[in-house]
């Protein structure tokens, strides 16, 4: 096993380990990040630095690389490479090479994001950036704008081979409605990559053109808008948070059903109302991003409705999901634990969103710490905590080794500690206070000291989650004990292969019958 | 149908709007309210709503996962086979439950956010330009203030923002009300300030290195003492105008000390 072998390769599942690594390590820095603008807002006034641009850096940094390097990487690049093919019954992806090219152009992205941290002029323009300032500032948009094209255009064409995939290689007998919920959620997510990326892409490549080439699409003084921007921009990173929602949703129903050893609850209903009724939705409501930017205000109340209808098949896809614990035999391995908090953390951040849909309440809550919270809670909590309890469940698989319960489980308790005590006290501030985010200090707000000293505390027990988590894995992958081919007892095709499996997946392709499903359980099956 | 007429009054005006800096449409009413007030209430009316939703989902959840562990009295599952009357009745029922909620928060959010555009029309009305790091206002007299908005108490206030450099958000939290500033287009707000009293301005919407230190004051003055700094301030103006007698009238006030010198470059530290 060389070095080479794993650059070169075409095989989906070490395309999906690279991809794991590579998110890992994003997500590993983006932490980081986070901690320094957690520790420089401890205290009133400069704490780590006196400089504003270097806290702006870091807040650019850790929202660019969170999302474009782990989050969307980590489910529609490892999640869905390192699973759909198995659970399909496929040798490999359609495109091979493809996808490995894929993961280069994710690691190149990846690279480029990281330059940021040594070059003398890095990218403050947060992971949006919204000109005209950016078209202003002496930080290096360029950067921002490159990488966000590297990891679209692995994106898209990721989405182009996995949508063939589902749609020509499942296993001989696997009809549409005997898929994995996962299936049917990394198709989603891609049908919503294909048609958004390039908007963004769009977007991001006229902000360089506007400040390195002299164009003027943003600018007014020029015959531009500034607005034009912001409607391309969330056009795109409103469906982004569905990209991230449909397929760590998905892994989280896979996980209720294979430790309530039930199948999921309306299946159908979960698929063609649940996950294609937010893919039909997804692209009516990004206006609420723009609550208070002057858009029309018939806009504004528009896209209020749709994006509360935006409840309806998320709320369907939620009762599925708790309806698949009705009549099971629920075990507590540590998948189903992250799971479990998951969706308690969810519930929290799904409610949340709410009032941010209700344009006349985000004219006092929007822009403040209470969106930070609530989008925190949705994207950043269940979106990595349902990546880990991914990693937990297919760990077994992919290693062909068990990770430490004890650890798995402290790591989760500190997670999800941190994580409340962090992110529900930051919402409390917003609606208190109304504290803007974004600010590199509260000289304003005299009065959240305490709050400031309380969330720090709270993001050290959660680094301390994240570093005991991440260890375990490598310490699993080294030094695990040996795991069956099931560990689980899950009836999915990925577990009815070898553990780790070899280069093709099975010796003879599988065949499913007639009254096959990957959720056969219990007294009925 | 007279709501209707006055939507696409707008919506006509907006996408009509070619020179951003001439007179903006803005609906006027005759009734005088507190949007502030009605979005306490309207807060709490939703609060109470999630509150309830996710204490009925996360006791359901809970009770589920107690009853169903496994243990000796439960060995296997038991999975349920769904009717299609149960699987209708389970997608259903629960669509309409969430889109009935759904239309009572949308009704009583646009019945807010009528109050919040509607601006009386017995009010003050004050131009305000955004730019690196500061808030430049403009009264009707010609007066100009920076960073600190002086109003009566009991008179509705209409802010007309635009920004001369990047996009600025002029947020009121104790008034419950922000939007942002930005060049090239014309923006609006209201608010009502009823009693005498200091309230806090901030910059909602990051604009800069500076961003956090961005920020003012609304000082609400009790209306005899507005009038009388409002007269003063025109007549310490008229004066100053006075000796340049070719100056045509209605001609720009001078521009804050520093508006000019300003440009993002030479604004790195902290104000």
């Amino acid at each position: 096993m060389s070095l080479k072998e794993w650059v070169f390769t075409t095989d989906h599942k070490r395309v999906g380990v690279l991809y794991l690594i590579g998110s890992v390590a994003a997500f590993i820095v983006a932490g980081i990040m986070a901690l320094l603008m957690r520790v420089e807002l401890t205290t009133l006034g400069p704490t780590l630095t006196a400089n504003p641009t270097t806290y702006n850096v870091w807040l650019y940094a850790h929202g660019a690389v969170i999302l474009l390097g782990f989050q969307i990487p980590a489910l529609t690049g490892f999640a869905a490479n390192y699973a759909i093919p198995l659970m399909i019954g496929a040798k490999d992806v359609a495109f091979p090479r493809v996808n490995a090219f894929s993961v280069w152009l994710f690691y190149m992205g990846v690279i480029l994001a990281l330059l940021t941290f040594v070059m003398p002029d890095p990218p403050d323009v947060l992971w949006t950036g919204y000109p005209p300032y950016s078209t202003i500032t002496s930080g290096n948009t360029a950067f921002y704008t490159l990488t966000v094209l590297l990891i679209g255009f692995a994106s898209i064409i990721a989405g182009v081979n996995f949508l063939t995939t589902i749609a020509y290689m499942r296993a001989p007998g696997m009809t549409w409605n005997k898929l994995n919920i996962f299936v049917w959620g990394t198709a989603g997510s891609f049908v919503m990559q294909l048609i958004y990326v390039p908007v963004l892409g769009t977007a991001v490549l006229l902000i360089s053109f506007d400040k390195y080439l002299g164009t003027s699409f943003f600018d007014p003084t020029n015959g531009g808008d500034v607005l034009t921007y912001q409607n391309l921009f969330w056009f795109y990173s409103h469906p982004a948070v569905y990209v991230i929602f449909v397929p760590f949703f998905a892994i989280i129903m896979e996980i209720f059903a294979t430790f309530a050893k039930n199948p999921i609850f309306n299946y159908k209903v979960a698929v063609y109302g649940g996950i294609w009724g937010i893919v039909l939705v997804s692209g009516e409501v990004w206006i609420h991003h723009l609550y208070v930017t002057g858009m029309p205000d018939w806009l504004r109340i528009g896209q209020m409705v749709t994006t509360l209808l935006i409840s309806v098949p998320v709320g369907l896809m939620t009762i599925s999901l708790i309806g698949t614990l009705y009549k099971g035999s629920i075990t507590f391995e540590s998948p189903m634990v992250y799971a479990l908090g998951t969706f308690f953390l969810f519930l929290i951040g799904g409610l949340t969103g709410i009032p941010l849909a209700v344009t006349s309440l985000t004219v006092n809550l929007g822009e403040t710490y209470y969106v930070v919270g609530h989008f925190h809670y949705v994207m950043a909590l269940t979106g990595t905590l349902s990546i880990f309890a991914g990693v937990y469940y297919w760990f077994p698989k992919i290693t062909g080794k068990m990770c430490n319960e004890t650890w798995a489980k402290l790591g989760f308790l500190l997670n999800f500690i941190g994580a409340n005590m962090i992110f529900w006290r930051m919402m409390e501030v917003g609606v208190r206070e109304g504290l803007p985010r974004r600010y590199y200090d509260w000289a304003q707000f005299p009065q959240v000291a305490d709050d400031q000293m309380f969330m720090t505390i709270g993001s050290v027990i959660l680094a301390l989650g994240f570093a005991i988590t991440v260890l375990n894995w490598v310490f699993g992958a080294i030094s695990g004990k040996k795991a069956g081919d099931n560990p689980w007892g899950s009836q999915s095709l990925e577990w009815t292969t070898v553990s780790p499996p070899p280069h093709g997946n099975w010796p003879t392709p599988p065949v499913v019958s007639e009254d096959w499903s990957p959720y056969a359980y219990g007294k009925r099956a | 149908m007279h709501k209707q007429r006055k939507l696409w009054a707008g919506f006509a005006a907006l996408t009509g709007a070619g020179s951003a800096m001439a007179e903006k449409y803005i609906p006027t009413t005759d009734r005088v309210v507190d949007p502030a007030a009605g979005w306490d209430r309207l807060w709490g009316i939703v609060l109470e709503d999630i509150t309830l939703l996710g204490i009925a989902f996360a006791l359901l959840c809970a009770w589920l996962i107690w009853t169903y562990r496994r243990h000796p009295g439960n060995p296997e599952s038991n999975p349920p086979v769904l009717s299609m009357g149960a699987v209708l009745g389970w997608s259903v029922i629960p669509a309409f439950i969430f889109m009935a909620d759904d239309f009572y928060i949308a009704a009583n959010g646009w019945n807010l956010w009528n109050m919040q555009r509607e601006v009386p029309a017995d009010r003050l009305e004050v131009k305000l330009e955004s730019g690196m790091y500061s808030w430049d206002y403009t009264y009707p007299n010609g007066v100009q203030t920076q960073n600190e908005l002086k109003v009566p108490a009991g008179k509705p206030v209409l802010l007309r923002m635009t920004s001369r450099d990047t996009i600025h958000n002029h947020y009121l939290p104790d008034f419950r009300i922000k939007e942002d500033s930005m060049p090239g287009r014309v923006t609006y707000l209201w608010f009502y300030p009823k009693k005498p009293g200091q309230h806090l301005v901030t910059c909602n919407e990051y604009c800069g290195v500076n961003h956090s230190y961005m920020s003012g004051k609304v000082i609400v003055l009790p209306p005899q003492e507005y009038q009388a700094w409002y007269v003063q301030e025109g007549d310490k103006l008229k004066k100053a105008a006075a000796p340049a007698e070719a100056a045509p009238a209605g001609a720009a006030p001078a521009a804050p000390a520093d508006k000019a010198a300003r440009s993002p470059d030479q604004n790195q530290k902290p104000v």
